[in-house]
């Protein structure tokens, strides 16, 4: 039972059938996930982070979305199992931190109650009191100073950051082994931002649960981020560990990602790079490998970019998945020597 | 949430007062004499500046506007003598035309109106809120479109039209109902019922298409909200979710309108009551206006007037009780 990952997605693809045609945002991801670990999903928007976590939480309307693939949470398939068996399982063994915390949460009950009522939903015979107790300690555990006090404010007396603590409240309420963070401290000041990634990691700590936390923000990743995957046009492009990806990026991808970060040690080299052109559109995804007409070393390669998908192979001496048709040796050296500036 | 219904229902009492003025103002402004109203073809100079002594329209405006407040709440007695006859308050004033209390004549036909607007109101709260939700439920499924063209259709018929074709079709085609006659509910409920179906349906069809529109869209657009996705989140039943997040978001803009819509609708149901032959406060005001009635068109001014305030500040505390963030100062 240890033994086996706490989640395991396998080749999922979603895709929305739309007017202007079928939407594929997610294209064959894989990836598993141990308890405890924290796994980082980064890309610019539309890359697809979003819809695999929604599509992980059930929430993926499969009215609108034609879903395949397999996850399998704690070695249940989520996929293919009844609504009614999916919806016990969210909030009790997969939460969710969503990105706004501003709007997140139900403006006509107070924070007490919302707590209170993620707790029942999943202990149907708790009493009164029992429920209480339970939101207040979860107040307290999220670092919400005067918790009997403030269990009867309703959300809109709260700051963004107390609202974000207030809704990893509700997400942990019911100890899940998997908690979804999808862009969690986008929407709050930068120094708000430092505190909920710390209770995040105290968090993880304390409950053992398995994060997976979504953004395009590379420094939240070097936070808290054991393992990262990176996502381009609905594919994993690359995926590593958080050292190995920051000392080594191994596709041009992740490579010119870092370039658009600004560095605060002083090396920085005047303006910063951005990555040429935009993202794709994922009605019309290139062929072959998806990034090829925004990719610096394309014309190494030649035809091969434009027609073949290239699939995750290993990187030599690191940790590192990595889906580009130059071997990757040669990416490393490429992109050390200076080439793309 | 006390204070805040003391404070609302306070501000309402001196609304009503600028209200009262300011209606009453306007109307003694009018170029009409109301003393040569008062006889008709009978009239000679002597009875009407008899008549004009007798109901005080000899005094100065302020005073006159002093007695009317003070006939709203001690009653009021004209002329003297054999010729006495008073009205007891609350007296809004005496109809020479109608040779009546303008109270007694609004306390006679607002039970007409009442029943007509309850009663219809009902109705479009049910049909609008029962189609609406399912419209939003089925989103671009056919229940949705049958309710999206249900409410183009309603909304674009008047209600003289729509009131007319079922008063043919059930009573003077099909036979199933007698000729609309409004009789009191206490007397004889089920007369009462059937003869008030047709302008509640009348009423009913243009309202719940609105409020058809209204659920449906309120519906939607909180379903999009992202604390209705936390609620799913949590594992919520999909009826809860329901219930307590998206129905509780939609209803607070439909409670607003419907408070509205319903004190409008006491005031008179204008068309309805006409096409229907009923004789309720619509009538008695349109009834007033073309015989240029002044005490009743400012009685019953007045006594809608009272009910759009009312209902204003009975919405606001409703509001505030419906959504907290509305409580705060």
């Amino acid at each position: 039972m240890s033994a086996q990952p706490l989640l395991v997605v396998d080749d999922l693809r979603v895709s929305f059938a739309t007017p202007d045609g079928v939407v594929k945002a997610v294209d064959g991801v894989s990836f598993t996930l141990e308890r405890g670990r924290t796994l980082g999903i980064v890309g610019e928007s539309g890359s697809g982070k979003s819809v695999t976590a929604s599509t992980i939480m059930g929430l993926t309307n499969s009215a609108t979305a034609s879903i395949q693939g397999s996850i399998r949470l704690g070695g249940n398939e989520i996929r293919g199992a009844s609504d009614e068996d999916v919806r016990r399982m969210r909030g009790r063994d997969m939460a969710m931190v969503f990105q706004d915390p501003m709007s997140a949460l139900n403006p006509y009950y107070t924070v007490g109650r919302q707590i209170a009522e993620a707790y029942k939903v999943h202990h149907p015979t708790a009493k009164k009191a029992e429920l209480r107790e339970v939101a207040l300690s979860m107040m307290q555990k999220v670092g919400i100073p005067n918790p009997i006090g403030r269990a009867d404010e309703y959300p809109h007396q709260f700051s963004g950051g107390m609202r974000q603590r207030i809704v990893i409240a509700i997400a942990l309420v019911n100890n899940p082994s998997l908690l979804i963070a999808d862009e969690p401290t986008t929407a709050l000041d930068v120094t708000v931002q430092a505190q909920i990634l710390e209770l995040m990691k105290s968090i993880q700590d304390e409950f053992g649960s398995a994060i997976i936390l979504i953004t395009h923000d590379l420094g939240v990743i070097a936070e808290v981020a054991d393992d990262v995957a990176v996502m381009y046009a609905g594919r994993m492009v690359e995926r590593a560990s958080a050292v190995d990806l920051f000392e080594t990026p191994a596709h041009p991808y992740t490579w010119g990602l870092m370039g658009a970060v600004r560095s605060l040690d002083g090396s920085g080299r005047g303006s910063l790079r951005t990555i040429p052109g935009s993202p794709p559109s994922l009605i019309a995804v290139p062929s072959g490998c998806p990034f090829h007409p925004r990719c610096q070393f394309a014309d190494r390669v030649g035809e091969r970019c434009s027609s073949e998908r290239p699939s995750l192979h290993g990187v030599g001496g690191t940790s590192s998945l990595s889906a580009c048709h130059l071997p990757s040796e040669t990416v490393v050296e490429l992109l050390r020597s200076g080439v793309s500036a | 949430m006390l204070a805040f219904a003391v404070r609302r229902l306070m501000f309402a009492g001196v609304l009503l007062l600028v209200v009262s003025l300011f209606t009453f103002l306007l109307f003694s402004l009018l170029p009409t004499d109301p003393a040569a109203l008062t006889c008709g073809k009978a009239c000679t100079p002597e009875r009407i500046e008899a008549n004009r002594e007798r109901l005080g329209y000899d005094k100065p405006v302020p005073e006159q506007y002093w007695l009317f407040l003070k006939g709203i709440f001690a009653g009021r007695t004209y002329g003297e003598g054999e010729a006495e006859f008073s009205c007891p308050a609350p007296s809004l004033g005496y109809s020479f035309s109608e040779k009546d209390c303008v109270t007694s004549l609004i306390a006679k036909t607002f039970p007409v109106t009442a029943s007509i607007a309850i009663g219809a109101f009902v109705l479009w709260m049910f049909i609008g809120l029962g189609l609406g939700s399912i419209a939003a439920l089925k989103r671009g499924r056919w229940p949705d479109r049958l309710a999206t063209g249900f409410s183009v259709l309603g909304v674009s018929l008047p209600t003289f039209y729509i009131g007319l074709l079922i008063l043919f079709t059930f009573v003077i085609w099909l036979r199933l109902l007698p000729f609309p006659s409004y009789v009191s509910p206490f007397e004889d409920f089920g007369r009462w019922f059937t003869s008030l179906i047709l302008p509640w349906f009348t009423l009913a069809m243009l309202s719940s298409a609105t409020y058809t529109r209204l659920t449906r869209n309120g519906m939607l657009e909180v379903m999009n909200e992202d604390f209705v996705r936390l609620g799913v989140a949590k594992g919520l039943p999909r009826r809860t979710v329901l219930r307590r997040y998206v129905l509780r978001g939609a209803m607070i803009p439909i409670v607003t309108v419907a408070g509205l819509d319903l004190a409008a609708l006491l005031g008179g149901a204008v068309i309805t009551e006409s096409v229907f032959t009923l004789p309720g406060m619509g009538r008695l005001a349109i009834r007033a206006v073309t015989d240029s009635d002044l005490p009743v068109l400012v009685g019953t001014t007045l006594v809608s007037a009272v009910l759009i305030v009312v209902a204003n500040a009975v919405v606001d505390i409703l509001y505030a009780s419906l959504d907290p963030r509305v409580r705060v100062k």
